[in-house]
């Protein structure tokens, strides 16, 4: 397919990209707006390094074409907050020291995300459904379900 | 200043890099720079480095700068393997740093002239107790000044001096990581970086014949190159995407003969056994005649699949050819050994190659990482001066790692009338535990170095001595005290699938017939598990992982089996050296098995970073359990038979058991490594808890509905 002209609206702002219009958005985000914390894990939608949000609704970035999302709101981790000025979540991930290797925590961070943003006080069962499409490898599920917990506390009493 | 013996050899690593400024250098202005040779690979080693750095030198924290691993100047430490960072890295980072502290502190005291006991150090100031002078480090330090080997000489701080070591120092990494700033290899850019992804045969024995139209792959969009060298087989391109497309049309329209013939997953532990092989009796003790009279003799089998380490983020590297030199970043964990073996298959002297350390995601023993970076490398090399990022898929990662080998232990052990163990026999059955590059004289394990027109040899494999902590064998001398014991090691010399590293070697499958063992024994003598470990065992920080485990898990208070639910017990001491490690499981029996919790007790001596230590046991606990329960890499005659996650499941998060871990510090024992010490005592104690359940034992790994099944008809 030839290169199109399309418009993403990630993180609030609006961006123009040159591209196949077949292209997953993650190669978008990653390569062509340098925002590196989605991450490629399989390519099929089945480990959640890649999750995004999309008008509100966790999204496995990585075999969606970027097409399909113009004229929706993107929010990547890069969204939430920075180093110096953590959004409560990530600061809950800190808190815990919720991260081994840290390459399926950005994913995990949005996908939890987007339970809070719906959800702001969910049980323990209805955290882990909604990590259930997020894979992690080193074991870290037992930190990152306190620190989900954590932030939620610090989020509905903001 | 006390001195230690001058004719001992340096410790830890600086035995090997005894030159203190590879290791610590005291800049830039106001800061210091370390550098280990033992790499980050997601159990936060850095950290841990960072603290003793800081805590030897009296300096903040903030002021530690950790360097990346290279081959230009850093130490070599070889592997970053076998939970060994902090005994040698650890232990050679501070000695450097305790005689750095202290050469400043002679030379602050001759300035001032004053005796160097009258001074102390605060955050690298010096001061004279009372007086008005101060000198810091930075005003000191002379160039080249440490440009010299280490002596030893200075002796590093004890526990009581400590301000850091011993406290739970936040990760220096997870803020970057949980805000999604680049932190792996995989996030790396270049100026003007293409793509490449690499084309693998279809199976092990595949060699390619003939590609369909390549001239229509080289017309394709985006395409600079498309490298062909005897069966290896890559596409660059400009842009990621392109180079994903093109991967795609070209293994559409490559031609292969394949002669992969592997053996039946049904039936591989006894063709295994057929294999050419070694025998070693390593280990005996004993005249193998017990004193007291055997009253009964129980044997069983047990048996381990080939396990995927299974990486979130398929392996990567970063490549870049100028002035024919190469210069790799890679998720190694060995970056010295990896460049002997791209060495080889470069054709390149050693020194005309650098490799950089750029993290990954956890690895968990040798995967990709090694492979991904000759591919890099042979890929850039069509494209001089030009940066290549060679991202595996997953489906290479899948079908391509070494796995952890398939392993088969078969326990023999005698009870006298009194209820004690008399005689004891352990027998296994292997592959080896390591492929890694680096250490064969001949040949190579790099994959890519198998498949060119020119090819390398796969080297013969290699036995890990027990010494050396061991291989297959590892931890499978009996911890307990036991009059006769005998281990008997089959080293199986061919391969049929590809193996390597996975974290714990041989201790999970030994550990998980030995502890399970011990409960049929416990039960043969009419014992509680517990009490029948602690009357076979001596050692008290032995006892004293075993006893809190069971104390926090409740174990005095254990239900009797009722069908669906059970506790069990599993211990070892990690190599029989390092960290001791005791886990009680809870499991419930539903339509699958289910660990409901695990408490874990654990010892490493000195603790740097409890919380560190923690982590890495919750880890080692949660993803034994997936091991336990679910994982075996799917393969038939034709080949490795995984390529996604659906053909490899592990758990998730609403399958994952409430974890508790007791550590147990040691502050007057030296510190030891504490990253796989979890694996073999999760897996026994879910075994016994499920035996405990059902009445019935399970012993062939993983504990899944099949294979609970088979066992209670």
């Amino acid at each position: 397919m030839t290169d199109k002209t399309l418009t993403l609206a990630v993180n609030g702002s609006n961006h123009t990209v040159q591209c196949d219009p077949d292209t997953p958005l993650l190669y978008i985000l990653r390569n062509e707006l340098s925002l590196k914390g989605a991450r490629y894990g399989c390519g099929q939608g089945q480990c959640g390094a890649c999750t995004v949000i999309v008008d509100g609704k966790p999204v496995q970035s990585c075999n969606v074409p970027v097409a399909d999302f113009t004229g929706k709101s993107i929010t990547t981790i890069e969204g939430l907050g920075t180093i110096d000025a953590p959004h409560p979540l990530q600061q809950a991930f800190i808190d815990e020291q919720a991260a081994q290797c840290g390459y399926c925590v950005t994913g995990i961070v949005m996908s939890a995300k987007a339970l809070l943003d719906v959800n702001p006080k969910p049980t323990r069962s209805e955290i882990t459904a909604a990590l259930r499409d997020n894979l992690c490898r080193c074991g870290t599920h037992a930190r990152i379900i306190r620190a989900v917990e954590r932030a939620a506390v610090a989020m509905s009493s903001r | 200043m006390s001195r230690t013996n001058e004719s001992s050899p340096l410790p830890g690593s600086l035995s090997v890099n005894p030159t203190l400024d590879q290791w610590v250098r005291l800049a830039p202005e106001g800061s210091v720079t370390v550098s280990p040779g033992k790499v980050d690979i997601g159990q936060g080693i850095s950290t841990a480095l960072a603290q003793i750095a800081a805590d030897e030198l009296d300096v903040s924290l903030a002021r530690i700068v950790m360097k990346p691993a290279d081959t230009m100047n850093g130490p070599n430490e070889e592997m970053t393997s076998s939970s060994l960072s902090i005994e040698h890295s650890g232990i050679a980072i501070r000695y450097a740093c305790a005689e750095i502290r202290g050469t400043l502190l002679h030379k602050a005291a001759e300035r001032l002239g004053v005796s160097a006991e009258r001074l102390t150090v605060d955050d690298g100031v010096i001061s004279q107790t009372g007086g008005q002078r101060k000198l810091t480090y930075w005003e000191l330090v002379e160039p080249g000044m440490f440009h010299r080997a280490a002596t030893a000489q200075f002796q590093p701080k004890s526990p009581d001096e400590f301000r850091l070591i011993g406290t739970d120092v936040p990760r220096l990494d997870i803020p970057a990581k949980v805000t999604g700033r680049p932190s792996y290899v995989h996030d790396m850019v270049l100026p003007g970086m293409l793509h490449a992804r690499v084309v693998r045969p279809p199976s092990y024995e595949a060699r390619l014949v003939s590609i369909d139209d390549e001239a229509a792959v080289r017309a394709m969009p985006g395409m600079v190159e498309l490298v062909r060298d005897g069966s290896f087989l890559a596409v660059v391109c400009v842009k990621e995407e392109q180079a994903m497309r093109a991967a795609r049309a070209l293994r559409n329209r490559a031609k292969w003969d394949d002669r992969t013939a592997l053996p039946e997953q049904a039936a591989v532990y006894e063709h295994l056994k057929t294999l050419p092989q070694q025998v070693h009796v390593v280990h005996e003790k004993g005249d193998g005649a017990p004193k007291t009279p055997a009253a009964q003799t129980l044997k069983a089998s047990f048996t381990k699949p080939y396990i995927a380490h299974a990486s979130i983020g398929p392996s990567c590297a970063v490549a870049v050819w100028n002035d024919g030199k190469p210069t790799i970043w890679s998720h190694t964990q060995g970056i010295f050994p990896l460049r002997v073996d791209l060495s080889k298959v470069l054709r390149l002297p050693e020194p005309e190659i650098t490799v950089i350390h750029s993290e990954g995601a956890g690895c968990y023993g040798h995967n990709g990482a090694d492979d991904a970076a000759l591919d890099a490398a042979l890929v850039a090399r069509t494209v001089p001066g030009k940066p290549v990022k060679l991202q595996w898929s997953r489906e290479d990662e899948f079908q391509w790692e070494p796995f952890g080998p398939a392993m088969s232990v078969e326990l023999t052990a005698a009870l006298d009338g009194a209820g004690s163990i008399v005689d004891w026999t352990h027998e296994l059955w292997s592959n080896t535990q390591s492929t890694r590059p680096g250490r064969q004289p001949e040949g190579t394990w790099l994959m890519a170095g198998w498949h060119l027109a020119d090819p390398l040899p796969k080297p013969p494999p290699r036995m890990i001595p027990l010494a050396s902590g061991g291989g297959s064998d590892r931890n499978a001398v009996p911890l307990y005290d036991l009059p006769n014991a005998k281990v008997i090691h089959h080293f199986i010399t061919e391969m049929p699938v590809r193996v390597s590293a996975l974290r714990s070697l041989g201790a999970f499958a030994n550990v998980f017939a030995i502890e399970t063992f011990m409960d049929e024994l416990a039960e043969a003598a009419g014992v509680d598990p517990v009490e029948f470990r602690l009357r076979h065992m001596k050692d008290k920080r032995a006892r004293a992982v075993i006893e809190a485990a069971a104390d926090r898990a409740g174990w005095k208070g254990r239900p009797t089996g009722d069908g669906t639910t059970g506790m069990g017990i599993g211990f070892a001491q990690y190599k029989n050296k390092q960290s001791y490690c005791a886990v009680v499981a809870e499991i419930s029996l539903e339509a699958d098995l289910r660990v409901t919790r695990c408490v874990a007790a654990v010892e490493s001596g000195l603790a740097i970073n409890p919380d560190g230590i923690i982590n890495q046991t919750e880890g080692g606990v949660i993803q034994a359990v997936s091991w336990t329960l679910k994982e075996a890499v799917p393969f038939d005659r034709s080949g490795v038979r995984c390529m996604t996650w659906d053909d490899y499941p592990i758990l998730r998060f609403d399958e994952v058991p409430e974890v508790e871990v007791v550590l147990i510090d040691r502050p007057d024992q030296k510190s030891l490594g504490a990253g796989e010490a979890a694996q073999g005592p999760t897996g026994a104690a879910i075994a016994n808890a499920l035996a405990q359940a059902i009445g019935v034992r399970v012993r062939d790994l993983p504990l899944s509905r099949d294979q609970i099944a088979k066992a209670l008809v």
